[in-house]
């Protein structure tokens, strides 16, 4: 392939991308370009590792970023449109100025952005924790001894806040505006026991509860956050609020493109959205027929094997090789406390979940979720041996109720 | 080649295990256990994919 690639997106999609072409022996120019000035960092230690002060921003560079693989970063360069047609994409540099680059293939691993509360711009104290510099941001004002921070979704990002807040002795009011945390991903009966988590290590937890507004002080002309007051009526006061309500895709630039768009980019089984021009990471959406629908990932783990995929899918098209379908087990893992919640699989919250091994009780154990006898999810809490040896079962074809067997007799 | 971990950075994803369970365990106490520091050459591509797919980069090889 002796062309030029342009991959928007420089996280981990979009720079294994760029290795995987690289490697796989596409000669021309690769451009990876991102909204981000740093150089290319690995995510999920911003929520733990660099907000406990454990680790350096140095530590969390992605190898692949530092490999000599010929690669021409436009950093801090956002992308603002795309013509197909003309092959030609509009972007924007950090002084401002506009320019259009050509290119003959494209990879769109844009990837997403912190939602935030409404009207909460500008006001110091509040905080998403999505990049590099949204966690220098907050660690800094943690390391100034808050007496407590509040943080706003019990999600995952929500709760791996709360979690390094708590490990730094800092007191955490977490509020979910839904009756249990998790419930949607993994249930209310795991739902249940993720709270309990929380509890057991002196968190604030409110559930089922909204946030009506942030209470606010200015001094000095500075708008600053002093309490956030919440829809059952109380106020909770606090110099420190971070907000973990999910992520916007950044899709924008894609409008009008010609390209489906539908939570996501709507990708063949291939991660081809047309010719020439593929999407992976937390953007694309693609059929799955191991999970029988639709499916739109926001794992670590998916990020990587998306971004290789739709490198090689690029590389087949050049070389007219048959591509290769894209349908990895979704795999990912969270840090609580000293707690390790992983999952495989993609079960719904109404599947059937049974615990097959250790206890709730002992917050040690593991649960499969099934629909009908149809698998669909392999829970664990501090089983990592289990959940990779479940894991195995989706490749398998196994039932849910061979994977019970199964679970018994490891 | 040589299988080189390290442990301070390990924290037992198990993602190693589910790609060569002949090279890598998680035993029942969550530590990783390496069963052959030397893998022979035909498991390259098993071992560049748990390095490469090891959450908390604590896997390299060293050609030695």
């Amino acid at each position: 392939m002796n062309s030029t690639t342009v991959i928007v997106g420089a996280s981990l999609a979009g720079i294994n991308a760029a290795r995987t072409l690289r490697l796989q022996g596409h000669v021309g120019s690769i451009i990876v370009v991102d909204a981000d000035s740093e150089r290319p960092y690995d995510r999920p230690p911003l929520s733990k590792q660099m907000l406990t002060g454990e680790w350096e921003p140095e530590k969390i560079l992605l190898p692949a970023g530092k490999e000599d693989l010929d690669l021409e970063f436009r950093l801090g360069v956002r992308a603002k449109a795309v013509d197909l047609g003309a092959r030609q994409i509009t972007l924007e540099g950090a002084d401002g100025t506009v320019a259009n680059t050509a290119f003959d293939s494209l990879v769109i691993a844009s990837g997403a952005s912190a939602r935030r509360l409404p009207d909460s711009a500008g006001i110091a104290g509040v905080h998403v924790v999505r990049t590099l510099a949204d966690s220098l941001a907050l660690r800094a004002e943690l390391e100034a001894g808050p007496s407590r921070v509040v943080v706003i979704g019990a999600g995952f990002i929500g709760a791996e806040v709360a979690s390094s807040c708590r490990k730094r002795g800092i007191e955490v009011t977490l509020v979910e505006a839904m009756p249990l945390p998790l419930e949607r991903i993994l249930g209310a009966e795991m739902g249940r026991v993720c709270a309990q988590v929380h509890i057991e290590n002196g968190v604030d937890l409110r559930l089922g509860t909204g946030v009506l507004q942030l209470e606010t002080e200015t001094v000095d002309g500075v708008e600053k956050v002093v309490g956030v007051a919440l829809t059952d009526g109380t106020t909770i006061a606090t110099e420190i609020v971070v907000v973990g309500i999910g992520v916007t895709l950044n899709v924008d630039w894609l409008e009008g493109s010609g390209l489906t768009l539908d939570d996501g980019v709507v990708c063949d089984n291939t991660l081809l959205a047309a010719p020439g021009v593929v999407a992976a990471g937390d953007i694309a959406r693609y059929p799955s027929a191991r999970f029988g629908r639709m499916l739109r990932v926001e794992h670590w783990e998916t990020a990587i094997a998306g971004g290789e995929a739709a490198a090689r899918r690029l590389l087949a098209e050049a070389s007219g090789e048959t591509p290769v379908v894209f349908d990895p087990i979704p795999w990912f893992w969270s840090d609580q406390y000293d707690r390790k919640i992983q999952l495989a699989g993609r079960p719904m919250p109404t599947d059937t979940c049974v615990v097959v091994h250790g206890s709730t009780d002992e917050f040690r154990f593991v649960a499969l979720y099934g629909d009908g006898d149809r698998l669909t999810g392999v829970l664990g809490m501090n089983r990592p041996r289990h959940v990779i040896q479940l894991r195995a079962l989706f490749e398998e074809g196994a039932s849910f109720s061979e994977a019970c067997e199964r679970a018994a007799t490891l | 080649m040589r299988i080189v971990v390290d442990f301070d950075l390990c924290e037992s994803n198990a993602v190693c295990m589910g790609i060569a369970p002949e090279i890598f365990e998680v035993r029942d106490d969550d530590f990783l256990y390496v069963l052959d520091e030397n893998p022979p050459e035909s498991m390259r591509a098993k071992m560049e994919e748990s390095v490469q797919r090891c959450p908390k980069q604590a896997i390299s090889i060293a050609e030695d």
